[in-house]
């Protein structure tokens, strides 16, 4: 009886650290924010007195629907990219060969030594209407002349993805190098196709990486900031800039907690259903052991 | 295990390798291989690792294509066709059981991929289930199941799909002594009941010898021999194939005359004339390899009765080994080391037991040596013989 209550002790003791640490810097922030969602808003671009719930009202302001409909889909659909350009990438570098494997990974890791901002920089230099892609387009006949490159939401989706690839590569590579090969000779042994082989076997084999690429490029890209700032234009702006304008052109800052909030929610939505489906699949498992 | 009821068996295999020959890299796995497997039979591929068995066994299911030849399947050309489309199914040495799957999602794979109907499928993997006593487990995950289960599992999904021959690639390695004796009287079972045609990869002898109608022994990617399992171990055509099989005495000899068209004499050095059965056309003069089983050689403290054909010599006890139901003896006599098994029997008994260092006599019919084809220096070495050269240690000494 006294062991196991020392025992206890002993946990909460070594977990309260790390415990605090989250709490102090990232659940109580998040608590201001949604506190700071229900204050009324001051002229001086501070937060007044009294609680309120005009800010959550005024986003269904047509505008705002706008914008979150606008960086849900872009969201959507940078990973639906990112994970069909990731899967077969992550497939062929468990297949190659160890040389190959490693020059491969290289590539994907090097652009990392550059900036962000930077090569964001850069993309707006290549799709410049002046830049080299447009004029290699128009060239090839793809392109018209007035056609637009730039600030709009497809080189938001075009940037997000240069931008997010490797984060979805990698652990769907990790979780290809683990897969056993041999399955996919089982399947195609059975009658499987090619493809079926792949979709009934393979996909279910690397499930685990498969979910932590979604949200590793589902997450930051809803909350995406400098990618719609610097290629977006108005047409392509997501709720990040919008937050940045309430913060720094309004100065109202119960209204970006407003925003903050729907963004909070959009991210933790994905995440507890994956952590639902994870449960899901681990449960009669943990029963029966 | 004879496939009566299928009816006569075509001419030719059913199963045929034509001239294989697959090269990876710079190892030539398989070198102009030729083999037919007939219908309904349980042929075994055995070999040590990397003698190209397996590669043997991974075109023919279509996983590799072979650099030259042909491979043929009941009359039909199936060397160009994808591994879906051969009605040939495997058996995994890892079993490759989908992990995601249930047992009974795993054994109806192959249905479903072929679109068969609902009602069917359920029929059809509700009797494999059956066949392979797992309705209980059906619900189960394979990380949930032991190993023998796993192997039934992958023996129903393969079935299930009714192929024309089932390939099995060592398909008991990872299970222990007692679970693959039971699993190999299983299959046997199995084999029976489905009658198809099993090609068998192994590099256990005791399993190919067991379960085989028929064997081929592969060597650095070339066929040794084929044979039932009698002929193989009694009539190795090969040095490799009669150490690789059991255990053997190789005695490096002359012809000196023929006896009677059947036997010849011997002159080996060291020893007394040796008399041989030679049902080949070897002359006087001709250097010959005998090989010996252990078994055919007997051995006593008295000096066996003088026969014609038997040879009789004197040894001296270098090594004794207990095995349970039998000893071996490693016996010198002359410049030859000869290993001798004994089965116990309660008429030893009263016998005063052979030790180390005693002298004794050892004998062996003239049917029993026989003569090989071909010799190679290197396959001595599969023999596993104790230390030369006991008796000059001190220690040994002392204990004298």
């Amino acid at each position: 009886m006294r062991t196991e209550i020392r025992s206890k002790l002993r946990e909460v003791l070594m977990t309260s650290p790390s415990f605090l640490w989250l709490a102090a810097l990232f659940a109580l922030p998040t608590a201001f924010v949604f506190a700071i969602a229900l204050r009324p808003a001051n002229p001086f671009g501070g937060v007044g007195r009294g609680w309120t719930l005009d800010n959550l009202e005024r986003l269904a302001d047509p505008l705002y629907l706008d914008v979150v409909w606008r960086t849900l889909w872009i969201s959507g659909l940078t990973t639906l990219i990112c994970l069909s350009l990731a899967v077969p990438i992550g497939y062929v570098l468990a297949r190659v060969s160890r040389k190959w494997r490693g020059i491969c990974l290289m590539l994907i890791v090097i652009p990392f030594w550059t900036n962000f901002l930077i090569r964001v920089f850069a993309w707006k230099a290549l799709l410049h209407p002046e830049g080299p892609v447009k004029r290699v387009l128009v060239g090839l006949g793809l392109a018209g002349p007035q056609t637009p490159l730039l600030y709009n939401p497809a080189a938001v989706i075009l940037v997000s993805v240069y931008t997010f690839l490797p984060f979805t590569i990698l652990p769907i590579y990790a979780a290809a190098d683990k897969f056993d090969f041999q399955l996919l000779e089982a399947a195609r042994d059975l009658g499987a196709r090619p493809w079926r082989a792949f979709r009934t076997v393979f996909l279910p084999g690397i499930r685990r990486g498969l979910l932590t690429a979604l949200l590793f490029v589902l997450i930051p890209s809803l909350g995406s900031y400098i990618i719609p700032d610097l290629v977006g234009g108005p047409n392509g702006e997501m709720l990040g800039n919008k937050i940045a304008q309430r913060v720094f052109v309004d100065r109202n800052l119960p209204e970006a907690g407003a925003l903050s909030v729907v963004l909070i929610l959009a991210v933790l939505a994905p995440l507890v259903v994956a952590l639902f489906l994870e449960r899901k699949k681990e449960k009669p498992e943990a029963i029966l052991r | 295990m004879t496939p009566s009821a299928a009816g006569p068996a075509p001419p030719g295999g059913f199963l045929e390798f034509q001239n294989i020959s697959k090269r990876f890299g710079t190892i030539q796995a398989v070198e102009g291989v030729s083999l037919e497997i007939r219908k309904g039979e349980i042929f075994s591929l055995l070999g040590p690792s990397g003698c190209g068995k397996t590669t043997m066994l991974r075109l023919a299911a279509g996983f590799e294509q072979p650099d030259a030849g042909r491979i043929i399947l009941d009359g039909r050309d199936i060397t160009d066709l994808p591994p879906n489309k051969r009605r040939i199914n495997t058996i995994f040495q890892s079993y490759a059981l989908f992990p995601h799957m249930t047992v009974r999602d795993n054994i109806a794979y192959g249905l479903r991929v072929a679109k068969k109907p609902k009602s069917e499928i359920e029929a059809e993997v509700e009797k494999m289930l059956h066949l392979v006593r797992m309705t209980d487990q059906a619900g189960k995950k394979p990380d949930q199941l032991s190993g023998g289960q796993k192997q039934r599992v992958a023996i129903a999904r393969a079935l299930i799909n009714k192929p024309s021959v089932l390939l099995l690639d060592e398909p008991l390695a990872a299970l222990d002594l007692k679970l693959r004796q039971r699993m190999l009287i299983e299959l046997d079972l199995i084999h029976d009941e489905v009658g198809l045609t099993f090609l068998y990869v192994t590099h256990d002898q005791g399993e190919a010898m067991s379960l085989s109608d028929r064997i081929a022994v592969m060597e650095k990617g070339r066929i040794e021999q084929v044979g039932t399992p009698a002929e193989i171990y009694e009539a190795p055509r090969t040095s490799f194939v009669a150490a690789f099989i059991g255990d053997t005495n190789f005695l490096e000899g002359e012809v000196v005359d023929i006896q009677d068209g059947e036997y010849s004499r011997l002159r080996i050095e060291g020893l007394p004339e040796i008399v041989c059965f030679n049902d080949k056309t070897i002359r006087p003069g001709n250097s010959v390899f005998l090989s010996i089983r252990p078994e055919k050689v007997h051995i006593s403290r008295d000096r066996p009765e003088e026969s014609r054909l038997r040879n009789i010599l004197p040894a001296k006890v270098e090594d004794v080994i207990y095995l349970g139901s039998m000893t071996k003896y490693w016996v010198r006599t002359g410049d030859h080391r000869i290993q001798a098994l004994r089965q116990h029997a309660r008429i030893f008994l009263d016998e005063k037991p052979i030790r180390w260092k005693d002298e004794v006599w050892i004998w062996w019919h003239g049917d029993d040596g026989f003569m090989l084809e071909r010799y190679r220096e290197r396959d001595e070495s599969l023999i596993a013989a104790p230390p030369q050269n006991l008796e000059e240690s001190p220690e040994d000494e002392d204990k004298g």
